[in-house]
């Protein structure tokens, strides 16, 4: 039934647009709490998802199990097409699951479950920087004064203090994704999604921002989930990497990276366990890699 | 590649050329031994200021120009003063008629029958095409019927509405409002269409509600369109206004047009046409302003 609901919503997104609320959808996995381990934050059970394109059915993600750490960062690393946004946006609620369960800690004090980090640039023009970064407050319905106070303390965070007032329009594009982190900081949810927030960014704001998100991480401690094609940066800012098998996403792998913290890309390059970490993310994903490729060839 | 002759020439040093034909300083500059010509503008600070001055003479020139064309062609019998009038004679009809303030009398009524069609038309056709846009079923329903009718030209229904509006003011307000609300509706809806899809997820992702929606997201992000909607619009009451005071009217600048017409005095006719295109400047620059405070986020 909700499947149906949300098909219907990626058809004609604007026609009807329901909002299935978050906590709803998340009421009855959680009214089996007990299956939630302790220190768990997120657990994953055989999570299908299944998109229909016009007569054919195509899985994105066959029977993903996983579990989440409290207050990890877990990147999650695979090959194109593998189903890793799909992931993330299912935990999102933006996508409804064909089967499976997802069971998420139960935030307290009425804080969101999840928010997200988008790819391409997500922030609303029509919004000073001060209104996006307080969207998701303002939607949980957070009175002002608290609002102003989150706000400010993030646009230090991200060096945007000057740009409150200004619109996006009047940004750089990394100054946009700032805002577009801290927007999803400011709503303070149990788990932060991250969908390769840096991935459109050039190399010189990618590494300034990775700094930056690791400072803000490092003070919070949130459940992070952080889609990247890039190994270095998965093993720069990971507790552990998930390697997603080719279409469709399963888990291939999850790899513990201990190196401890604060790490600097720099001092990393040149440290073995860096260097053999790398080897070994770089197999496993070769691997999936090449596979991927020869399923696109088998299709043709 | 460069032959030998050239690559000789330029291994000598690099040295501030003359200028060249197209007028752009030749620099060389060596990079090894390829040597590479960069044609740089010569500086033109001044040049830039030159050029911009002289395009808003001629902005204000060309006019000019043809005014002085019509007075001569005129004075000198090449075209039928009679029938074409000319600039001088326009205007001692014209400064008359503005000082006595007949000019501005007519224009009052014909400017309370714009403002008061344009917001019969454009308030519904806003909140219509917003509805339409945002709920699939009712545009499937209504979409059908704007499509047939909207073609059809406001001018041939010119003699229903007088019959179903009578002659007083209801039939030139409805007249000038139906041509109005098509296309605002047709802007508005289509402004909800073109939102981006990431908008709606963010919205989503964030927890925002139905409401919410619509207020934050809906509604601002369609406004650029409902304004160029708007515009046109105040274009098309323009056109509509001089239809409407063709038939059963006693005042107006459109009437004075038709009416100047059957005394055949031409001086008249030109003086209410020049009216209506000041009328019209001044309208679509209110329009302007109004977007610039309604739409602070528009990149210009």
């Amino acid at each position: 039934m909700e499947g149906k609901v949300d098909a219907a919503i990626r058809r004609r997104p604007y026609g009807a647009f329901t909002d299935v609320s978050q906590d709803e959808r998340y009421a009855k996995d959680l009214s089996r709490p007990a299956e939630l381990p302790p220190g768990v934050c997120v657990k994953i059970a055989g999570l299908t998802k299944e998109f229909k394109m016009g007569d054919r059915t195509i899985t994105a993600i066959a029977g993903l199990d996983l579990e989440v750490r409290d207050g990890e960062f877990l990147c999650i690393v695979g090959p194109s097409g593998c189903g890793k946004t799909t992931l993330i946006r299912t935990i999102a609620g933006l996508e409804t699951q064909t089967s499976g369960t997802i069971w998420v800690k139960q935030p307290s004090n009425g804080r969101p479950l999840t928010a997200m980090v988008f790819q391409t640039d997500s922030i609303f023009p029509w919004m000073t920087v001060e209104d996006n970064v307080a969207y998701g407050l303002k939607m949980q319905g957070v009175p002002r004064e608290r609002r102003d106070a989150v706000v400010r303390s993030l646009l230090k965070v991200t060096g945007l203090e000057r740009f409150g007032e200004s619109y996006p329009h009047q940004l750089s594009g990394g100054m946009r994704q700032r805002v577009n982190v801290a927007r999803a900081f400011a709503a303070d949810p149990e788990i932060l999604l991250m969908d390769e927030p840096f991935g459109l960014l050039d190399e010189q704001n990618r590494m300034i921002l990775q700094r930056e998100l690791m400072e803000i991480w490092r003070e919070r401690r949130k459940t992070t989930l952080f889609i990247t094609h890039s190994v270095d940066e998965a093993i720069l800012l990971g507790d552990r990497i998930l390697v997603m098998t080719a279409h469709p996403g399963r888990v291939k792998e999850i790899i513990e990276i201990d190196i401890p913290r604060p790490r600097d890309l720099i001092s990393l390059r040149g440290d073995p366990r860096f260097i053999s970490l790398y080897k070994r993310v770089w197999e496993l994903l070769s691997e999936e890699v090449l596979r991927s490729r020869a399923q696109e060839a088998a299709r043709r | 590649m460069k032959n030998a002759a050239t690559k000789a020439q330029d291994m000598r040093p690099p040295r501030e050329g003359p200028e060249t034909e197209t007028g752009y300083q030749r620099i060389s500059i060596r990079r090894g031994t390829e040597a590479i010509v960069i044609e740089a503008p010569p500086a033109q600070d001044g040049a830039v200021r030159g050029i911009r001055f002289l395009s808003r003479t001629v902005a204000f020139l060309s006019p000019s120009m043809l005014l002085v064309l019509w007075e001569v062609l005129s004075r000198w019998g090449l075209i039928d003063s009679r029938l074409f009038s000319s600039p001088s004679l326009i205007l001692k009809t014209f400064l008359p008629l503005l000082r006595s303030g007949e000019l501005l009398s007519h224009v009052a009524i014909s400017l309370q029958r714009i403002v008061l069609g344009f917001m019969a038309g454009a308030v519904p056709g806003i909140i219509l095409g917003l509805s339409m846009g945002l709920f699939e079923p009712l545009r499937a329903w209504l979409m059908p019927l704007v499509s047939s009718t909207f073609p059809i030209p406001k001018l041939a229904i010119m003699p229903l509405i007088l019959i179903v509006f009578g002659l007083g003011e209801a039939s030139k307000v409805f007249t000038i409002g139906i041509g109005v609300f098509y296309l605002v509706l047709i802007n508005s809806m289509t402004g909800v269409l073109t939102i981006e899809p990431i908008y709606l997820d963010v919205a989503k992702a964030f927890g925002a509600s139905k409401k919410d929606f619509y207020l934050t997201v809906a509604i601002p992000g369609s406004l650029p369109m409902i304004f160029a909607g708007l515009k046109l619009g105040m274009g098309t009451a323009l056109l509509l206004i001089v239809a409407a005071e063709m038939s059963a009217a006693q005042a107006g600048v459109g009437w004075m047009v038709w009416r100047a017409y059957d005394m055949f005095d031409i001086e008249r006719m030109f003086s209410a046409l020049l009216t209506l295109a000041v009328l019209g400047y001044l309208l679509a620059t209110l329009l302007e302003i109004i977007e610039r405070k309604v739409i602070p986020w528009k990149e210009k």
